[in-house]
């Protein structure tokens, strides 16, 4: 029941407020802060209560809901869900209180609004069930449609008609390739259902079928992420939101494409992972170095920062398609890190446009002199952003790094290459922003934080410092479910295989110094189903899983 | 939990005191910052007398990252080089500290100044016990924080951020290549502590060894402001003076040499990659030799001075003489940065005064840094007794009896140079006829006593360091054997008459180009309005530091720059925007266009369901 407590009190609280007769805003502002708070705590208790040790769904749930399709209302986490709900929970009361002043009209429906959302995006996270994880992913459109569309900047409607049309475009394919997945299934085992653990266990056959759908599945979360070339959506929608929908668009929402990734693609279509990794890799690099280039000469803050999450989220793709340990621990990490430092970076820039009606680099300037604290946290915000280590950016992008140079030492450094354009637009940004001397008259009287902005800062910037020296506290959770996802993504391409030719090559593990000895050796027994873990293996082989190494699985049907 | 840690946790603390409390600590700031670095000494002391006798020792904290098979622990090295950087960093740091107080005295980011140059003492301890690649990587990058920050400390001045975010991203640069060379490193080796890393070294095929040393090479490149890197540490002289004999010349840019020394093995076991960081070296020392000869202020022919050294710290590295690296970096340590606070002591005493041509005379006014920066400065050209004489000589000793002609003689030449712009230093400030405008004149002052207490004690150690430990013998000098757990020694001391020729020689040369400096500056001295305005084009060539700037500015960030504005202007506008546009519109004009169908006249539509009925009949029919 905690699973469902925590995905449906947003909604509770919605319904109660609704009930409300439309008085003060403050009781709508104060009646929200109030669920999604509580809505915290409800999930802080997840993670204490996660045993990293073992790798399944845990706090599942499991009703019949429409049994005579195979639909049931399952839910649960695993050590990739868990951060990401987390996330979702953790952002969402900063969200609150940054529109405290921001939203003027119509804090009702705001409210309710962004509660909807909530409850629409912990449920794509903790959904173990194709057709229940649609309909959040496909209702959570809703509640972001208002926020840009009503909350938003001048050309809102734009935006907002744009983002919902094009992420519509992916999700309607998705839904093909689902009906397609539930078919083939059904049609083979006897079992029509929509159930995702059943469907991960199930191997679907190789070839074009496997690969149509992932190609569905693929492009549905590419322009969530965004990747490049699907990312052009993101900067209107981020210059039009509101500071709090940009928060959440972009600390939440585009987590969900990364998280489809590791969720369905990987696991339901390894084969099609495998064939379209290079492809997905090429345009993630292209994305981290694109990204990062057209950051640079944005003339709008949010702009800048809207196309940075393009270079940041590419880092993310990277580390999953990598399909070693460290650059999918690297990867889940990120997405945590990226929704921290860009989520704290449009509350800083919302706090500067509430101030000033402007979010033009060149309106500022000098603002350390005027607004001490405000500066020195967006510079640490911005550290933290550009892979400084002993931040939280730094353990993410590293590990990816690490987990691409594995596969390709020329693929990690045209990605490392992005970790020093990074320093290029943030720093230049923070020239112009925070130092210098005052240029403009209408600065010089700006205010410093308030003690509500602090409130909202302080425990993100905790976080981003504390992700950044003690990232086990996150990454241990993750660790166990991804050496599972990894396995199973191993056995299922291997399965083919081991049918057909002579037997794969054994992936040597090498165990490590002491510690996760034990791990490693039941992980490489599972991986190589039968062959014991040889020990004097070469090294560099031990850790790639050698998926993209091993030889291209056939791509007819078996007899 | 070992007493290592309490080296950098000391400072740590004061910074974080100074950072959260600076408003109501404000003037007393120096309270906390000083202490601690104080007290970050005595913690090395203590640890230095546990690596006495050639000893090391591990002291692991937490683990930091893991994922899969990959583990980076907070984990700290200690061993006889890592004792000689503690004492550096944490004594020069701490007279730094002490100096500060009056330099920044009256600055209103005083508790923020303090706090900054806590975090660099901490980030740099700590890059300095770090027992693991990962963890050197780490503090790498934040001493180059430190750097950014302290460069830009005057954070309204526009040259001043600019510099700051200039020395960080050429930092970057080369920490493109370090990130790669340890991702290398742990994809071949699967462990990134130094022990196991050294020891695998060997198993490692050369061509992979000069591709990992080649690439940490780069980050050393950045970190020590080599060749073709090096551009930003002439503009980082924008940060306070204090800062500049700290971070720009006493610790952190020797960075990359200690990290080169400790992975020594690793550079061994390639060859080429010895030979490339030699030559590097080599070239560095000449060429910023050769700007830092006309440069009219006195921050920056330190600053060139500083590259210059360094330069012959890497030389040394490239020649297997890793103790006479360490030896020269610990020298220079003390007498570069008694150079750096003896300018600073000027320019304190000049009211902000940088430019060598508006100094002149000041040995009256200003005696004890007359005296100071006259040591430092006789240290840093080489004059027999002091202690880069020694240091210098070791390096120039190693080029010789390796065979490395052609090196020894550039390093020589880079000595007379050395020798020049050092003389022509001290005569512009010091010993000349005064050049200031009579006001400036009127105001020079000596600095207080706790700016000149440091400078007494660094003079005194340019001139024992060398005596101390640097005297060669049968066996090396005392730090080498010192050192020797760390850089084994290897091959026997050559015969004592090429030595003694070796050493008259460079002496001759030292002299040759103090004479030449004493005669173009103090004899017939130039008029100072033609300093600084070249009259040929090699004049021109060496003021503008062989324009490399420019160069870089033109052929790198002109070009990415337009690349960028085109990508966000037209192609991510007008292309892909345009072309995702462009989709939804053909869709519209479609759903319009299909649209008329819909006319909304019953007759119409019977019609057409007259013909479709017709059809399909016509259809079946003709089967």
């Amino acid at each position: 029941m905690r699973l469902t407590a925590v995905t449906f009190l947003p909604a509770l609280g919605a319904l109660v407020l609704l009930l409300v007769p439309r008085r003060a805003a403050s009781v709508f502002k104060l009646g929200g802060l109030v669920v999604t708070l509580v809505t915290l705590l409800a999930a802080v208790p997840l993670y204490v209560g996660f045993d990293d040790r073992v790798a399944d769904v845990q706090f599942e749930e499991v009703r019949p809901w429409m049994p005579g399709v195979g639909i049931s209302y399952h839910l649960g986490v695993d050590g990739i869900s868990l951060l990401l709900v987390l996330l979702t929970t953790f952002l969402m009361p900063v969200a609150l209180a940054s529109a405290w002043h921001a939203i003027e009209d119509r804090w009702k429906e705001f409210v309710v609004t962004m509660l909807i959302l909530e409850t629409g995006m912990v449920g794509v996270f903790v959904s173990l069930d194709l057709f229940l994880f649609y309909v959040f992913w496909e209702a959570m459109l809703i509640p972001m449609y208002f926020i840009i569309g009503v909350w938003g900047g001048t050309k809102r409607v734009y935006a907002a008609i744009k983002f919902v049309l094009y992420t519509m475009v992916g999700s309607v394919l998705m839904l093909v390739a689902i009906l397609a997945l539930y078919a083939q299934h059904g049609a083979a085992t006897g079992t029509y259902t929509f159930d995702l653990p059943v469907l991960t266990r199930w191997v679907l056959p190789p070839g074009l079928a496997q690969e149509l759908m992932f190609l569905a599945f693929a492009l549905a979360f590419a322009i969530k992420v965004p990747l490049f070339p699907f990312h052009t959506w993101l900067p209107d929608a981020h210059v039009e939101a509101p500071t709090a929908g940009s928060v959440i668009l972009a600390g939440v929402l585009l987590k969900m494409g990364t998280y489809g990734f590791l969720r369905f693609c990987l696991p339901l279509f390894p084969d099609a992972s495998l064939v379209f990794g290079p492809l997905v890799v090429a345009l993630a690099v292209i994305g981290i170095v694109y990204g990062a280039w057209v950051s640079t000469v944005q003339p709008d803050m949010k702009k800048l920062v809207a196309y940075s999450s393009v270079s940041h989220l590419g880092f993310v793709i990277l580390g999953i398609f990598t399909l070693t340990p460290q650059g999918l621990v690297g990867g889940v990490l990120q997405m945590v890190n990226h929704g921290l430092s860009t989520g704290a970076l449009f509350l800083l820039v919302g706090m500067v446009y509430e101030r000033r009606h402007t979010r033009l680099i060149a309106d500022f300037g000098g603002l350390w002199s005027v607004a001490p604290a405000f500066s020195s946290l967006f510079l640490v915000v911005a550290l933290s952003s550009l892979g400084l280590p002993g931040l939280n950016g730094f353990v993410g992008e590293f590990l990816i790094l690490v987990g691409a140079f594995q596969t390709n030492p020329w693929v990690a450094a045209l990605a490392t290459s992005g970790v020093i354009f990074a320093a290029v637009y943030l720093l230049w940004l923070c020239q112009r922003v925070i130092f210098g001397a005052v240029t403009h008259e209408a600065n010089r009287g700006l205010r410093d934080l308030s003690p509500r902005e602090w409130t909202l800062l302080v425990p993100v910037v905790v976080l981003i410092v504390w992700i950044g020296v003690y990232p086990s506290a996150l990454t241990g959770k993750t660790e166990a479910t991804i050496e599972a996802l990894l396995a199973q993504v191993q056995s299922k391409a291997n399965a083919q295989r081991v049918s057909v030719g002579p037997p794969p090559v054994a992936p040597a593990v090498r165990p490590l110094n002491g510690m996760r000895d034990d791990m490693w050796t039941a992980a490489g027994s599972r991986l190589v189903s039968g062959h014991p873990p040889t020990h004097s293996g070469s090294p560099r082989a031990s850790d790639a899983l050698r998926l993209r190494t091993t030889t291209p699985a056939p791509r007819t049907p078996l007899p | 939990m070992s007493t290592v840690w309490f080296i950098p946790t000391l400072p740590l603390a004061g910074a974080l005191v100074n950072i959260l409390l600076g408003d109501r600590i404000g003037r007393r700031a120096h309270w906390v910052a000083v202490p601690t670095v104080a007290g970050s000494f005595l913690a090395a002391c203590a640890v230095f007398t546990r690596a006495w006798d050639g000893g090391s020792f591990t002291s692991r904290l937490f683990p930091w990252i893991v994922a899969g098979r990959f583990e980076a622990w907070v984990v700290a090295f200690v061993d006889p080089l890592t004792c000689v950087m503690l004492l550096v960093v944490t004594g020069v740091g701490a007279l730094i500290h002490l100096y500060s107080v009056g330099y920044m005295h009256g600055d209103p980011g005083y508790a923020r100044y303090f706090a900054y140059l806590n975090l660099f003492v901490f980030s740099m301890t700590m890059l300095v016990i770090a027992g693991d690649f990962l963890l050197l990587y780490v503090f790498w990058e934040a001493v180059g924080l430190c750097s950014y920050l302290l460069i830009g400390f005057w954070y309204t001045r526009p040259a001043a951020t600019q510099a700051g975010k200039k020395a960080f991203i050429v930092n970057r640069v080369g920490d493109f290549g370090f990130g790669l060379g340890v991702m290398w490193l742990w994809t071949v080796l699967g462990t990134l502590e130094y022990g196991a890393v050294f020891k695998g070294a060997e198993t490692l095929a050369p061509a992979t060894a000069t591709g990992i040393a080649l690439l940490l090479f780069m980050g050393a490149c950045g970190k020590s402001a080599q060749l073709p890197l090096h551009t930003w540490l002439p503009d980082a002289m924008e940060g306070p003076t204090p800062v500049s004999a700290l971070i720009h010349a006493a610790t952190m840019v020797t960075a990359g040499v200690y990290m080169v020394a400790r992975s020594h093995a690793l550079f061994e076991r390639s060859g080429t990659a010895l030979e490339v960081v030699l030559w590097v070296g080599t070239a560095t020392a000449l060429f910023a030799a050769t700007v830092g000869l006309v440069q009219p202020d006195i921050k920056r022919v330190l600053a060139y001075s500083t590259v210059s050294q360094l330069g012959y710290m890497f030389a040394a590295i490239g020649l297997g003489a890793y103790a006479a690296a360490i030896f020269h970096l610990v020298t220079h340590a003390f007498f570069k940065a008694l150079l750096f606070l003896g300018a600073g002591s000027v320019i304190h005493g000049l009211g902000g005064e940088q430019d060598l041509r508006k100094m002149g005379g000041l040995s009256s006014r200003m005696m004890t840094t007359t005296i100071t920066t006259t040591v430092g400065g006789l240290g840093l050209a080489g004059v027999p007794g002091l202690a880069g004489f020694f240091s210098k000589d070791e390096i120039l000793a190693a080029a010789f009896h390796s065979g490395h002609l052609v090196v020894w003689g550039l390093l020589l030449l880079g000595a007379f140079l050395t020798a020049f712009y050092t003389s022509r230093l001290l005569f512009l400030a010091f010993y000349s006829d005064p050049r200031m405008s009579r006001e400036a004149a009127h105001h020079v002052h000596e600095s207080p006593s706790v700016m000149t207490l440091p400078l007494w004690v660094l003079a005194v150690l340019t001139v024992v360091a060398g005596l101390a430990v640097g005297i060669p013998s049968e066996r090396g000098t005392r730090l080498a054997r010192f050192l020797e757990p760390v850089f084994p020694l290897h091959g026997e001391s050559p015969d004592g008459s090429i030595a003694y020729t070796l050493l008259i020689l460079s002496v001759i040369v030292v002299a040759a180009g103090f004479a030449v400096a004493w005669f173009v500056y103090l004899a017939s001295p130039v008029r100072a309005d033609t300093i600084g305005r070249p009259r040929t084009a090699f004049g021109a060539l060496l003021l503008n530091a062989y324009y490399v700037d420019r160069l870089y500015d033109a052929i790198i960030v002109r070009p990415l720059f337009g690349l960028a504005t085109f990508l966000a202007e037209r192609f991510d506008l007008g292309g892909i925007d345009r072309a995702v546009n462009g989709l939804g519109a053909a869709v519209v004009g479609w759903a319009a266009a299909t649209r008329r169908l819909q006319t909304g006249y019953v007759v119409n539509y019977a019609l057409t369901m007259l013909a479709g009925a017709v059809l399909v009949v016509a259809f079946l029919l003709s089967r």
